[in-house]
């Protein structure tokens, strides 16, 4: 196994100056948006009685998904034993803990009193799931911030393993636990459905290596560093299988949704019925964010193209987030079936598709959460050694000649 | 008889025909009452664990014009004068109107939080503030709630509003405001105090009837075992308060 | 032996200099308003009953802790008594304006406000609950 030495980026140059700056304007706009919401209420949103759950939480949930699957390529090394993705590991864990703490920032920012978070830290019911996950995201910032440590301390190296493993398990567990938070609901079709706690997981494994990979790349490239195609054909292989997997679980909850009469109404919804969600589904997380993705990626003729791989992992994270606007949205606006059987018509919209228009102070609310993701990654390599110096093949290919 | 003892006879006899008609009036009243009048509950007990609060709605009197309940408990609650859009406004009841595509039968009923056994809206919350008392009633601590709206996403029966905005005119028997989720409370405040919820007290076909389902001799009790009846969405397993007659 | 000597006063020095700057910190804390002449809260007197239904210094000292007892214990338990309650002391503690109606705790002459303004404390009690005695301002049609 050759060396690999870690250097922190030089974090001087004009570029960096403005990706700073783009991203700290983006994070007053957001703070400025939770402000304007917590000040006049959520009447200024676009969110209401029959959804509500809107773009913030689809913004958060993402976040918070993916900060899951950005570790896993450090549990790949460490737990796996594959040693080429040693050299990969520390940055997994700084983007892991940037992800969550910008999923975190906007859920709390969104909640309907902010200012009673120390309320929520110190009464809990733990039999509710949300309970259970302000442990387990608060905990996996803990686990993950020790796993680094016991990776970037020459000393420690010997406890990168246990940490690895802890880590592994724990955001197994923070993932079931997301997933569970739409799984445990029954008062809606599309949710209160086991799968959706393993659907989450696998959905983390893929939006959080695309993530991975295009911050990987941006860095290597922006920096002028060396990144070979050993390191980025693994990668890539991975992204890969990890948005087939993804496809073959959705398929499973829609085929049996569809299969029991009870939740064929939901099904026809989203899938036919040529609304916002339809479209969102086959052309957002279908068409974009499986289809196109995987022949990028599986193409014969592209498997050294680093164009395609970035367009698979965007394209990827698109399919990412039009697949949580339909679960979550998609899931509310479907009128609940209190009376089956019935047409329903009432002042509280019974029987009414739900309407969501997002407004302005939302979105700038959800993108400020990827604003604080990428404000953390920024700063942190350049204030420590997250990054190879050098991960051209010469560098990691053990068997590289020349 | 001497004068003085006349009065004393007079006064005596005066103090037994009083007792007598109060003992009277006491042991007739409840027989005469048509509606079950919760007792009141003494300031310093708490809530009643044998008690059971509940409500029997009869669909069969409601008509689809009328929303004399909905009207009573928005002006008793305080929900009514908000002026945030339709959409955001916090609705604690409403009427539905409900055709069977099937048959074409009609049906109009109110809907408002079902108090269930094993309220979802409860198991969810992260912080405790969606509770059940001992004596059924399903409530919100506007104290402890941050707003989170999960029970909105879990209520089977979409009963839980969020107050989008600011509230201005507070009452002082119905504390709310904005940030937090609300939902019928049974008109706690009346039941603790002997009195019938607004809704009920309201409806000029007498369609609600409210009581201790605890209670075999309460009339709700009476007429759930005399009447068919069912609980809407029964197969969740929720086993809710409310039940309705004729749908 | 010298050096020494020097490395023990070098350890004093902070200690001292640590305890010099605490002393008079305390001191000004104490001292300034005398000094400085800062005015103290004008409590309106209540405009009902003989006295509170705990002394004045309890109150002052525990008013919050008998709130929030109290509202879990109305809230959760259905205990209504009115002795600890917010609406009684609302009651008794209410403000009138000069036109005659009760202000509001949008106003810097609401009780609550007389003493929460000068210490800087914000209360959240009035998002939600009314600031003005009972039936006041009152929607239900009697």
């Amino acid at each position: 196994m050759k060396r690999v030495d870690f250097l922190e980026i030089e974090g001087k140059s004009g570029g960096f100056f403005l990706l700073l700056g783009a991203l700290g304007a983006l994070l007053i706009a957001a703070l400025g948006s939770a402000y304007f919401m917590e000040h006049n209420g959520h009447v200024v949103t676009g969110m209401n009685n029959q959804i509500v759950w809107g773009i913030p939480h689809v913004f958060a949930v993402f976040l918070i998904v993916a900060a899951s699957g950005a570790i896993n390529v450090a549990s790949v090394s460490s737990v796996f034993k594959k040693p080429a993705y040693k050299p990969l590991a520390p940055l997994s864990g700084l983007l892991a803990m940037g992800l969550l703490a910008g999923g975190l920032a906007v859920l709390v920012l969104d909640l309907g009193r902010p200012d009673r978070l120390i309320v929520a830290m110190t009464h809990y019911n733990f039999k509710s799931i949300f309970a259970w996950n302000i442990f387990l995201y608060t905990g996996f910032m803990a686990v993950v911030f020790v796993y680094l440590w016991m990776m970037m301390e020459r000393r420690f190296n010997k406890y990168s393993r246990p940490a690895g493993i802890t880590a592994f398990i724990w955001r197994l567990m923070l993932t079931t636990g997301t997933g569970s938070i739409f799984g445990f609901l029954v008062a809606r079709q599309a949710y209160d459905a086991a799968i959706m706690a393993p659907m989450f997981i696998i959905m983390s494994l893929a939006f959080g290596t695309a993530i991975y990979i295009l911050v990987l790349m941006a860095a290597y490239k922006w920096t002028g560093r060396e990144l070979g195609q050993f390191v980025l054909s693994k990668l890539r292989s991975l992204l890969g299988i990890f948005i087939a997997a993804v496809f073959l679980i959705v398929a499973t909850y829609h085929l049996t949704n569809l299969y029991v009469a009870e939740n064929a109404g939901v099904e026809s919804f989203i899938l036919f019925d040529g609304n916002v969600y339809t479209y969102m589904f086959w052309l957002g997380q279908i068409l974009i964010g499986t289809a196109l993705p995987l022949a990028l990626i599986f193409s014969p003729q592209l498997k050294t193209s680093n164009n395609a791989l970035v367009y698979a992992s965007i394209f990827t994270i698109v399919g990412g987030l039009a697949q949580l606007y339909v679960i979550i949205i998609g899931g509310q606006a479907f009128p609940m079936d209190i009376f089956p059987g019935y047409e329903v018509t009432s002042s509280f919209f019974d029987g009414q598709i739900g309407m969501y228009n997002p407004s302005i102070p939302e979105i700038m609310l959800g993108v400020g959460g990827i604003a604080i993701a990428g404000l953390i990654v920024t700063i942190g390599v350049k204030l420590l050694k997250f990054l190879p110096a050098n991960l051209s093949d010469n560098a990691v290919d053990p068997h590289h000649k020349g | 008889m001497s004068k003085s003892e006349e009065n004393t006879t007079d006064i005596q006899r005066r103090k037994v025909l009083v007792a007598g008609a109060a003992a009277a009036g006491v042991t007739l009243v409840p027989g005469v009452m048509m509606i079950e009048v919760a007792q009141a509950k003494p300031d310093a007990e708490s809530a009643s664990r044998s008690v059971r609060w509940g409500m029997l709605i009869d669909s069969n009197k409601c008509k689809s014009g009328c929303d004399d309940c909905v009207s009573a408990c928005g002006k008793e609650n305080g929900w009514a004068k908000d002026k945030t859009p339709m959409s955001q406004k916090p609705q604690w009841m409403r009427k539905v109107n409900l055709k069977h595509k099937a048959t074409g039968k009609e049906a109009s009923l109110p809907m408002m939080c079902q108090h269930c056994e094993k309220p979802p809206c409860v198991d969810v919350c992260p912080t405790g503030a969606s509770f059940k008392r001992t004596d059924g009633i399903v409530l919100v601590d506007k104290h402890t709630c941050i707003g989170c709206r999960y029970c909105m996403m879990a209520c089977p029966y979409k009963a839980r509003s969020f107050v989008h905005e600011v509230i201005e005119d507070h009452d002082s028997y119905m504390p709310r405001g904005m940030g937090t989720v609300e939902s019928c409370t049974m008109c706690v405040h009346r039941v603790d105090k002997g009195e019938l919820p607004a809704c009920v007290e309201s409806c000029k076909e007498k369609a609600i009837l409210f009581g201790d389902l605890n209670d075999p001799n309460s009339d709700i009790a009476k007429r759930l075992k005399e009447y068919p009846s069912r609980q809407i969405r029964a197969d969740l397993r929720l086993n809710t308060g409310v039940s309705y007659e004729g749908i | 032996m010298k050096q020494n000597a020097v490395k023990k006063h070098s350890r004093l020095y902070p200690c001292f200099t640590s305890a010099l700057f605490t002393t008079l910190l305390l001191a000004a804390f104490f001292v300034s308003p005398s000094i400085a002449g800062v005015p103290m809260p004008e409590v309106p007197k209540a405009i009902k009953g003989e006295s509170c239904v705990e002394d004045t210094a309890f109150m002052r000292r525990n008013h919050m802790e008998v709130l929030l007892h109290q509202r879990d214990k109305t809230m959760r338990e259905g205990v209504r008594t009115k002795k600890h309650s917010l609406t009684g002391c609302l009651n008794c503690h209410a403000v009138k304006d000069v036109d005659g109606s009760f202000v509001t705790i949008k106003s810097e002459k609401h009780f609550c406000n007389s003493c929460h303004t000068y210490a800087a404390v914000k209360i959240d009690c009035f998002t939600c609950h009314t600031s003005v005695p009972q039936q006041t301002v009152g929607l239900r049609n009697q």
